[in-house]
């Protein structure tokens, strides 16, 4: 997920040239008071008249406690977005007061349940609800962490090796995984040390993050090349889901490849190794 | 059995027979003087003023001048001033280019000093001025290659020539690079200097640092020098380039170079010994780092990269990935060291690199050329030098000689910068004819000439995005809207020169 600045329209004209997954428009952090009003009308525009592609676009909104959320979910509500980003998620009625907002405009628009929601957890509040937070609506998709205000919020830094956001990612990945939604991680802000963020990007994958934020087209290279499968994963979980379809033609359930029981789980797991091969560009969906 | 006197008839005989006479060894006198104190009283010295005088510069002639040290060029300004001085007017300047650099130009073409130029590429003041009709004569633009031909043939006939050098000795054998401790510049090839130095009647060679005899191995023999000035600066080194590689990092140029790289590797002609040349875009340079690994990994090695020669080429060289480095004109510091110290790295004058007439020029043997651009059509023309608000602002360079001759030409060029599209129905200046480009790279996707169907087959195979070029001219239009027509007048302020002499298309003067 790429971060653009909502104030930059030279930025947001193509930043799906570069291929990110979804991309995410901010109106937020990046847009300052002043710009907050013009930020929302280019970002209104750019969603209207730009051709994403299949991206999928995502527009961080400002809390609904300031003047502008409740005016930054109708802007983008009814200029399609895919999914609204909350800010500095804390309790699981802010998604609930959100959700209210959206649906009040999709009725408008005689779009109800289109819009889905993301919530960043920045603080350690969020972090004890985050459970409560990714089930507070049916419409959550994913939850993300901010590293930035979590760090602040724990009266800690940033190190390189991110010691100090252990337990708020692990937190994450689990309350992710137990609502059925997507986890997402935290950027990476120093482009010139791609070593250190390929590093962090191997370690949240191994933690079972879905992504990673970006901030610059340059790191998306190296977020797909961690997350892409290897050949020789794909090849097994070809011969996995091969196995398979050929047991459930003969009706049976439990599995043998090359001596070893293919239960649920390691059909899943290959079923997302093809999911993800397919959305690395590594395999078409026709060679499947 | 004789003597020399008695054999003196016989000389004399023989003498009348060959229309000579007899010489009188007697009359010889040796100079003993000791060699290192002669050389500093070699007749070649002379101050600019004498040069001048000396080399017979009349009203109305051609003076020339290369354009080595690029933005930091100090010759053109420095003679041209002393010209205006001496009082003369209505001379041709024939430059192999010019830059910002030269806006101290316009007020000696204001007073009649310069009335007629002849170059690849303006840019800055005086290109603004001279777009908005600065000159009653318009202005002569020739690509390097087409700058050589027309040299050779005479279309272009230089009377004087002013050729900064970073060294020479006082005979005139000159180089773009010093051996000296007391070297203040570097330029490497003096390349385009070298017609100049070979047709023009009269050359001087100005040098900010003179050194002592024999200064080879030189660019400019002795042979084509009248005469050498001793000058503070010819130009200030730091301005060619930045000294070390510099790669971009600005995203959209390593998407374009990731691409073309792509190209590259699939077009069929990334085989061992292929040769390949780059232009100076982001990139284009960023493009050589992109097929570095496939090299590798494949064992590919390139038998010669031409052209420009960066310290992208110099470093690929180094590492054993480019046999040979054909360079005429060295477009960083490191490529202007290399060529001092490498005998791989070769200088070669305009008509050796890109000429359509010599036909042992490197062009015809260059497979694969990485070309940018200011605007490309639907039919594939490119233009390099005028700008999408009829402002000249680029030069031809070796655009169209190398996209000509290559075995594979790609454009690498953004669909949009900013709100300008540059893939157009026309482009607004001809300079290198769609009959002679084979691919165009933007981030939007790839369009493939459709002369080349087999090399749209190989990219499609390899999963490439091929397009149609007027999808990608709809996709710009569909951003930006289509722009309002520019406002040109009825002069015609630029005359653009084919590379075989006659004349491509005209650049008319923008209204204000």
């Amino acid at each position: 997920m790429m971060f653009v600045p909502g104030n930059n329209p030279g930025m947001m004209a193509d930043a799906h040239i570069y291929g990110p997954d979804s991309i995410m428009l901010d109106l937020e952090d990046s847009v300052t008071l002043a710009e907050k009003d013009t930020a929302r009308l280019l970002v209104y525009n750019a969603l209207k008249s730009v051709d994403y592609g299949d991206t999928e676009m995502v527009v961080r909104i400002n809390p609904l406690n300031t003047p502008y959320g409740k005016k930054d979910i109708e802007a983008v509500v009814k200029a399609g977005v895919d999914v609204i980003r909350m800010p500095k998620t804390e309790t699981a009625e802010e998604v609930v007061e959100v959700e209210r907002e959206i649906e009040r405009v999709e009725r408008e628009l005689g779009c109800v349940g289109r819009t889905q929601i993301m919530a960043a957890i920045e603080s350690a509040l969020g972090i004890c609800n985050a459970y409560a937070i990714a089930t507070a609506s049916p419409r959550m998709m994913g939850i993300a962490l901010g590293a930035e205000d979590y760090c602040a919020n724990l009266k800690t830094q940033r190190t390189p090796d991110g010691d100090e956001l252990r337990l708020a990612r692990e937190t994450i990945v689990v309350a992710a995984r137990a609502a059925g939604i997507a986890a997402l991680d935290t950027v990476y802000s120093n482009l010139d040390d791609m070593e250190t963020f390929r590093k962090e990007v191997e370690y949240i994958h191994r933690l079972g993050f879905d992504g990673k934020s970006i901030i610059n087209p340059r790191q998306i290279e190296v977020v797909n090349e961690v997350f892409a499968p290897t050949e020789k994963a794909i090849e097994k979980a070809r011969t996995i889901l091969a196995a398979i379809r050929e047991a459930e033609k003969k009706g049976s359930g439990v599995i043998a490849v090359n001596g070893k029981m293919v239960d649920r789980p390691v059909v899943i797991r290959a079923q997302r190794t093809i999911d993800l091969a397919i959305a690395s560009g590594i395999l078409k969906e026709e060679d499947v | 059995m004789s003597s020399i006197t008695q054999r003196a008839p016989l000389a004399e005989k023989a003498a009348e027979k060959l229309n000579k006479k007899v010489s009188h060894p007697e009359t010889i006198v040796k100079d003993p003087t000791p060699r290192m104190e002669l050389q500093k009283e070699s007749p070649k010295l002379a101050t600019l003023d004498e040069a001048i005088r000396r080399s017979g510069l009349k009203d109305g002639m051609t003076i020339s001048f290369h354009h080595h040290f690029r933005g930091g060029d100090k010759v053109v300004n420095l003679v041209v001033g002393r010209l205006a001085e001496m009082g003369f007017k209505d001379l041709h300047l024939a430059a192999s280019s010019l830059s910002d650099v030269h806006a101290p130009l316009i007020k000696h073409i204001e007073n009649g000093v310069i009335t007629r130029i002849s170059t690849s590429g303006l840019r800055g003041q005086l290109a603004d001025r001279i777009s908005r009709g600065l000159m009653q004569e318009p202005v002569i633009f020739r690509s390097h290659g087409g700058r050589g031909s027309a040299i050779a043939s005479g279309d272009l006939h230089i009377d004087v020539a002013f050729l900064g050098a970073s060294s020479s000795d006082p005979l005139g054998n000159a180089c773009g690079y010093s051996r000296s401790e007391n070297a203040k510049s570097i330029c490497g090839s003096l390349g385009y200097a070298l017609p100049d130095a070979q047709y023009a009647d009269k050359v001087v060679v100005l040098t900010d640092d003179l050194v002592a005899y024999p200064n080879t191995p030189c660019s400019i023999s002795e042979r084509q020098v009248d005469y050498v000035v001793e000058i503070d600066s010819v130009g200030d080194s730091s301005k060619i380039s930045s000294g070390a590689i510099r790669d971009s990092k600005n995203p959209r140029d390593i998407l374009l170079a990731q691409k073309a790289a792509k190209v590259i590797i699939n077009s069929g002609y990334f085989k061992d010994g292929f040769s390949i040349q780059t232009g100076t875009g982001g990139a284009s340079l960023a493009a050589v780092k992109y097929i570095r690994q496939s090299m590798i990994d494949r064992g590919i090695k390139a038998s010669f990269a031409l052209g420009g020669i960066t310290a992208h080429m110099v470093k690929l060289h180094e590492e054993g990935l480019i046999e040979r480095l054909i360079d005429v004109q060295s477009f960083d510091k490191v490529a202007a060291e290399s060529l001092k110290t490498d005998m791989m790295h070769k200088e070669v004058s305009a008509n050796e690199y890109a000429s359509a007439d010599e036909p042992g020029s490197a062009v015809h043997y260059l497979d694969i050329v990485i070309l940018s651009a200011l605007e490309v059509d639907v039919n594939f023309n490119v233009n390099v030098l005028v700008g999408s608000d009829g402002i000249i602002r680029g030069a031809i360079g070796g655009h169209p000689d190398t996209a000509a001759d290559s075995a594979l030409s790609i454009i690498v060029c953004p669909l949009l910068r900013g709100r300008i599209p540059c893939v157009v129905d026309e482009v607004t200046t001809l300079i290198t004819p769609g009959s002679s480009v084979d691919v165009i790279v933007t981030e939007y996707g790839i369009a493939v000439n459709p002369r080349r169907p087999e090399l749209a087959e190989r990219l499609r195979a390899a999963g490439l995005d091929v397009t149609e070029i007027t999808a990608l001219r709809d996709k710009a239009l569909s951003v930006i809207g289509t722009p309002a027509p520019l406002p040109f007048g009825d002069r015609v302020v630029g005359v653009v020169m084919n590379r075989d002499g006659n004349v491509l298309d005209v650049i008319r003067n923008i209204a204000d």
